[in-house]
């Protein structure tokens, strides 16, 4: 990291596990456990919810000494639904059936805790790059989580990544399906999400003690 | 009349915003941990679903959607301004609730300090822009029905947010493994909750004259449903402590 000063290097590398937003601050979670269902999708939701926030975090950041406070909270929103809206155009020009299945949640990418939260907690006050870096970073560490669920979601519920059969041919009993193993459905459905989030947690709070929370 | 029933009890019960869509993920952790606060803010999503999504309904018809624009005049006919509505929609919300927040501490401060201190939170609350965007993507056909599934989408939030908090007050007596205490358990609960309520799925699948008329008859049991899921969750909680104490 040479690019970088280790202070800035933390911005990015914290979000990443002991600060993640998902499981650690609790931000994000709608889009988390909605649209996990296929990696591909996860990947797309994790860049376009990279995007948005490290140019919102840019631009909050150069506008900071202009915002009203009262009325920030109305800034802010104008702002994501801006970028939201060209995510939301560009997936539908590039990426037409993607964002069918994504369908509501680009748009609910404006009411992502994560993009308030950020927005509010680091780049009302502090400059542009570090906010850049800042939006990255905890833009990385939702997507880290989305894809991890993703992954095993597509895995065990359809025994495909990114759409490619990796555990063999299910109608006509190669690879694994030749010796009686069968696709796990219910991993499709939107309670199995949650569940995988919630081990998620726990292999995490596991390994960390510091993490543990009070009952 | 039978399309508002049916409409009614799907919202609440079949996809319910919070176990079958996941809207509202945020507030519904962050806020449960204790009933009467639960209550407050699960009362002002009700609130301000029943009145952003009758609104947004009206702008989606006469200023967004394809052809919506005609009643300006015949050259204005093919506009389609629907690109718009996300920022117009995220307006609407953000203005309705500062709105209702002038006009509730005026007229009613008793009404204004339990709900009051939740209003601001709601604006950014993915449920209700959710509602808004659900509503437009479901194509719901009058501003009767939008404002039902406003009503019935908030109830649905109420119910399950009023639930978890519940169980989240029991649960403070019970050994949870300490890796998995708060966040983790709740998630765990949700998704039993949400396994639950896909039981749901089966009201209202009959043929169309058969889909409403049970309706009414089934809610009775419904409750008990959503009692017993409770019941079950807690079950399974207590069952899996005895599992680890063992």
């Amino acid at each position: 990291m040479a690019l970088l000063s280790k202070k800035d290097s933390n911005l990015i590398l914290d979000p990443l596990a002991d600060n993640n937003p998902i499981t650690i601050q609790v931000l994000g979670i709608c889009s988390a456990l909605a649209i996990t269902a296929e990696l591909n999708a996860s990947i797309v939701m994790a860049l376009s919810v990279m995007f948005v926030l490290g140019l919102g975090n840019v631009v909050i950041s150069l506008m900071r000494g202009i915002i009203p406070s009262k009325i920030r909270i109305i800034v802010q929103l104008v702002v994501v639904a801006t970028l939201v809206i060209i995510v939301d155009q560009v997936l539908k020009a590039f990426a037409y059936e993607l964002s069918k299945t994504l369908a509501v949640f680009v748009g609910l990418i404006i009411t992502n805790c994560i993009i308030m939260g950020r927005f509010e907690a680091f780049a009302l006050g502090n400059g542009p790059w570090r906010s850049f870096l800042d939006g990255i970073g905890n833009a990385a560490g939702y997507g880290l989580i989305l894809v991890i669920v993703g992954f095993f979601r597509e895995l065990l519920g359809s025994g495909t990544l990114l759409g490619f059969p990796v555990l063999g041919d299910p109608i006509t009993k190669t690879g694994l399906y030749s010796i009686g193993y069968e696709n796990n459905g219910f991993m499709l459905l939107s309670p199995m999400a949650l569940i995988v989030v919630g081990i998620i947690i726990w292999i995490q709070r596991s390994r960390n003690r510091a993490l543990i929370e009070e009952n | 009349m039978l399309e508002h029933v049916e409409l009614f009890f799907k919202s609440i019960f079949i996809d319910n915003m919070v176990f079958a869509t996941f809207l509202g993920m945020c507030s519904y952790l962050a806020v449960s941990k204790k009933v009467t606060t639960a209550v407050g803010l699960g009362a002002a999503v009700i609130f301000v679903l029943a009145v952003t999504v009758p609104l947004n309904w009206l702008l989606d018809q006469y200023l967004l959607q394809e052809g919506a624009l005609s009643w300006l005049g015949p050259e204005y006919a093919d506009y389609n301004l629907s690109f718009l509505s996300f920022i117009l929609f995220i307006a609407t919300i953000a203005t309705m609730v500062q709105l209702v927040e002038i006009v509730v501490e005026k007229f009613s401060p008793g009404l204004y300090n339990s709900l009051g201190i939740f209003l601001p939170l709601i604006a950014v609350n993915c449920a209700i822009l959710g509602g808004s965007l659900f509503m437009q993507a479901r194509e719901i056909p009058s501003l009767g029905l939008a404002f039902n599934y406003g009503l019935s989408s908030g109830i649905g939030w109420f119910l399950a947010i009023l639930t978890i908090a519940a169980i989240r007050e029991k649960i403070r007596y019970s050994n949870v493994p300490p890796p998995l205490r708060g966040l983790g358990i709740t998630f765990i609960i949700t998704g039993l909750m949400a396994i639950g309520f896909m039981s749901f799925g089966g009201m209202l699948t009959g043929g169309d004259e058969e889909v409403a008329a049970p309706a009414p008859q089934v809610t009775q049991e419904q409750e008990e449903d959503v009692k017993n899921t409770k019941e079950e969750a807690d079950e399974q909680t207590v069952s899996f402590n005895q599992a680890i104490k063992e």
